[in-house]
């Protein structure tokens, strides 16, 4: 297929459709609405499900509801759409469920803005929902790589049984990009019978199958979590994403950032290349699991003297980043979450000063 | 002779853990016969709430999923749009569907969500040892409400079949009770009229069911049911709120 001009909410849109979910509940929020104004004329043409629900709260539960009868289904939202949707999410993550949620962020805490923002790290890697609650978190840097990582979600989440996200910045959402779509349509989903709530005549059993998340019994409950914890644990060595950028010979500081802000990094590191200084960036592509060895490795590089981390946030990213480099070298933070978007001659005043 | 008289297929097996005079083993019975008599066991999904009926999947034959505090008709809806063969029904007590989950039955029932709510209306918070409800009484003591409900404080009791059949959508909205043999038989009949609703595919269906909480109302199940029938019988009265055309 050839190249078509997209925005990134519709190409998400239209990417989860490619990938075989054909269920999509929502609740408008900006910067994403235009997902749901894709997705309404574009579900009935594939014979898929459309529904806007009455609050994020109750769409939250409208995908665990349909994720535990076993099929396809995803959500958008933005940044206090998914503190509303993180209840659900605890449910479906103890329930063991797959789902698919896409968070393009906006500026916070509270109502915040709408402009773009990486603010909700923490919540997305750390803090998405009460319990010992993970999941499995992308995050895209451009329109094309947000359709790949929306239609590589799917089965993640159900290789997993465990949510995914997508983690985009409102530039993501809100930009144009050239995109072409992978050639597969659909990727066939995974054989759910061993679990799934979808009716006992429709998997030809006798036996019941049961969605949930309550263990009263302490043993129980600790074997749930231990089963959660073998997951995480696999995701942490097969799942973890990363690109290295300018790192393959000497550099004299090393650039942690992602999404939106990590092209912003790419230019000034060219700039700064322009001017005889070699910097390194590590971009990681999941968030959680963290590519915290990675990043540790590259730090490691003795040229190397400052580690920095440029997020639109006042510094969470930054606290994997220093895990990564466990005091081996200085790290440090640098960003804002106004909405700007550093640029790239502040980013390179920056770079000069922390490397020294 | 033939046997006349069996457990329905519908349910298990397992000992009740509901206390003695509570009503929902009853409603559970009705709801089991219904699947059997349809022959939908096999397409049914049941949706558990918070609350003592939380553990309802151990007492049905068919698939479940437990949801949230409240949350169940949001749930239902996910399942019954994704797959419209299912049959899907909600289990709901009134602290979890007439309080934190209000704005979730308002909705499904507004949109005509294809599924059917049974809606155990005890006028208390059960296992969470007897809090008051919005459905409490006024004057009604509970934990929460030592001295009784004070509707000058926190208002009259919400009357949620009248609410809900104020909607404009058609549903099937009934009010029941099955604290006496006479009782039971309608509730049946109303029970089988609403899955019978969401198998033709006609309308949202809720059926309220007036129950009894001997254990945290504080009296003997004799006394709960002459209590439901004289004070809640009164407020919350039996029928049809709507009907489909």
């Amino acid at each position: 297929m050839s190249k078509v001009l997209m925005k990134g909410n519709e190409a998400i849109g239209e990417a989860a459709i490619r990938a075989g979910c054909l269920n999509y509940f929502a609740y408008p929020i900006t910067p994403q609405s235009e997902v749901a104004e894709y997705l309404v004329r574009r579900m009935p043409e594939v014979g898929g499900v459309f529904l806007q629900g009455e609050s994020e709260v109750a769409v939250g539960y409208m995908l665990f509801g349909a994720a535990g009868a076993g099929e396809r289904v995803f959500t958008t939202s933005s940044s206090p759409g998914i503190s509303l949707m993180s209840e659900a999410i605890s449910y479906i993550v103890a329930a063991q469920c797959p789902a698919v949620f896409v968070n393009i962020m906006r500026g916070g805490p509270g109502l915040g803005g709408i402009l773009p923002s990486q603010a909700d790290y923490f919540q997305a890697t750390k803090g998405i929902g009460h319990g010992d609650c993970r999941l499995l978190v992308m995050a895209p840097a451009s329109v094309q790589e947000a359709v790949e990582m929306v239609m590589a979600a799917f089965p993640l989440a159900e290789k997993y049984r465990n949510p995914v996200m997508i983690l985009g910045d409102g530039l993501i959402g809100q930009m144009m990009e050239p995109v072409e779509f992978p050639d597969h349509l659909k990727t066939e989903p995974s054989n759910k019978d061993a679990w799934a709530a979808n009716g006992m005549d429709h998997r030809g059993s006798q036996t019941r199958n049961l969605v949930k998340s309550l263990f009263l019994d302490s043993t129980a409950l600790n074997d749930n979590n231990l089963q959660l914890k073998a997951k995480y644990d696999r995701m942490r060595a097969e799942e973890v994403r990363f690109e290295a950028y300018n790192t393959d010979g000497d550099y004299r500081g090393l650039i942690v950032s992602y999404g939106t802000m990590s092209r912003v990094c790419r230019t000034a590191i060219d700039m700064l290349k322009e001017e005889g200084i070699e910097v390194g960036m590590i971009r990681p592509q999941t968030l959680f699991p963290f590519p915290a060895k990675d990043v540790g490795d590259a730090a490691a590089k003795p040229s190397c003297s400052h580690v920095l981390s440029i997020e639109m946030s006042m510094g969470q990213m930054v606290e994997d980043v220093a895990l990564g480099v466990l005091g081996r070298k200085p790290v440090s933070w640098y960003g804002k979450c106004g909405g700007d978007v550093p640029t790239p001659e502040e980013i390179i005043e920056v770079v000069k000063e922390r490397i020294g | 002779m033939g046997k006349t008289f069996k457990k329905p297929e519908a349910l298990s097996d397992a000992h009740t853990h509901y206390c003695p005079g509570c009503t929902h083993g009853v409603i559970h019975r009705l709801v089991a016969e219904t699947i059997d008599e349809l022959g939908i066991r096999g397409r049914t999904v049941g949706i558990a709430p918070v609350g003592c009926a939380v553990l309802a999947y151990n007492y049905f034959n068919c698939d479940f999923q437990e949801a949230a505090h409240g949350r169940a008709p949001a749930m239902a809806t996910g399942i019954k749009r994704a797959r419209p063969d299912l049959m899907v029904f909600t289990y709901q007590g009134d602290g979890d569907l007439a309080s934190i989950g209000m704005g979730e039955i308002i909705h499904a029932a507004n949109r005509g969500e294809k599924f059917t709510t049974i809606f155990v209306n005890n006028a208390i918070y059960g296992m969470t040892g007897g809090q008051m409800a919005p459905t409490t009484m006024p004057d009604q003591r509970t934990s929460t409400s030592p001295f009784g409900r004070n509707v000058e404080e926190v208002g009259m009791p919400i009357k949620v079949a009248e609410l809900l059949a104020a909607l404009q959508t058609p549903a099937y909205i009934t009010r029941q009770t099955v604290i006496r043999p006479k009782y039971i038989n309608k509730a049946k009949k109303a029970i089988k009229q609403a899955f019978t609703y969401q198998m033709e595919n006609t309308c949202f269906s809720l059926v309220e069911v007036v129950s009894t909480c001997p254990t945290n109302w504080g009296m003997t199940p004799v006394d709960a049911i002459d209590w439901t029938e004289k004070t809640l019988l009164a407020y919350y009265q039996p029928g049809d709120y709507k009907v489909p055309a």
